[in-house]
């Protein structure tokens, strides 16, 4: 596997990500496709997903939980726009209450996922787009065990240093 | 695709001058006050073109303004650059690669 790049649009809010993988496009479709394989990498490793719905079909809707280090729950909710198996996705991806029912005062996230055979494997190319900074700032309460835990720490380190 | 935009740059370079520690500490004292770049100059054991340069580098990641007063170049912090949305979205990116990589891993076992 290899992440091709990223793309940061700050002003649109967008993130899209390129990654090759050896593997053919039908495998990749169903690592989104299949519920118990989506689980496997939706959460990270301190916050497993369970999905506990997925009508993966348009206008179908997903409901899971990502379950944290001290056993709280976050529920979030899919709604499929458009799927066209197995090149494209569109869905949008929300936070739901304790109940798993939609929260209807945050605006969900859109992602478009493509797939694209290769000559080695296959290229996905997902893009999210934010509609504010806070829906991103509560995404990455689920996922700030990863990634730049350390260059924040950093900062957070000087932060605490410079208020002193 | 070009994958190194604008504002990856950016949060790039943010990490980069952050990376050093006479760094660390200019914007650590700018940020609890504001000074010029003679007074901070003072304060290391390096000429005063070799700050003048640090101060760049911070200025470049926006984590520090400078600005001309008569013959002084005021430096001052901006803390809004360390909770920007480029650095949200940085982190946002570090969680879809390790999924990307997640995924690598089953479509791995799965051959």
């Amino acid at each position: 596997m290899t992440v091709v790049s990223t793309q940061k649009d700050v002003d649109a809010l967008t993130l899209t990500l390129v990654a090759e993988f050896d593997a053919g496009i039908e495998a990749v479709w169903q690592v989104w496709e299949d519920p118990r394989l989506l689980e496997r990498w939706w959460g990270p490793p301190t916050w497993p997903a369970t999905f506990a719905e997925h009508d993966f079909t348009a206008g179908g809707d997903a409901r899971y939980y990502m379950t944290g280090p001290d056993g709280e729950k976050a529920h979030g909710w899919w709604r499929i726009i458009a799927i066209d198996a197995p090149r494209r996705l569109e869905f949008d991806d929300g936070f739901a209450d304790q109940s798993g029912e939609p929260d209807a005062s945050m605006e969900p996230m859109r992602m478009v996922v493509t797939l694209e055979p290769t000559t080695t494997g296959t290229r996905m190319t997902t893009v999210t787009n934010f509609v504010n900074a806070d829906q991103l700032q509560k995404v990455l309460e689920m996922g700030m065990e990863e990634g730049m835990r350390s260059a924040m720490g950093q900062i957070d380190a000087l932060l605490a240093e410079s208020t002193s | 695709m070009d994958a190194v935009t604008h504002d990856e740059k950016s949060v790039d370079q943010i990490f980069h001058a952050l990376s050093d520690a006479t760094r660390r500490d200019i914007l650590t004292r700018v940020i609890r006050h504001e000074q010029s770049v003679s007074e901070l100059a003072v304060r290391y054991a390096m000429s005063f073109a070799a700050v003048q340069k640090h101060v760049a580098v911070l200025e470049r990641a926006a984590l520090v303004v400078k600005e001309r007063r008569g013959k002084q170049q005021i430096v001052h912090g901006e803390l809004s650059t360390v909770h920007s949305a480029a650095q949200l979205l940085g982190q946002y990116e570090q969680l879809w690669i390790a999924r990307t990589q997640r995924i690598g891993d089953i479509l791995t076992e799965h051959e």
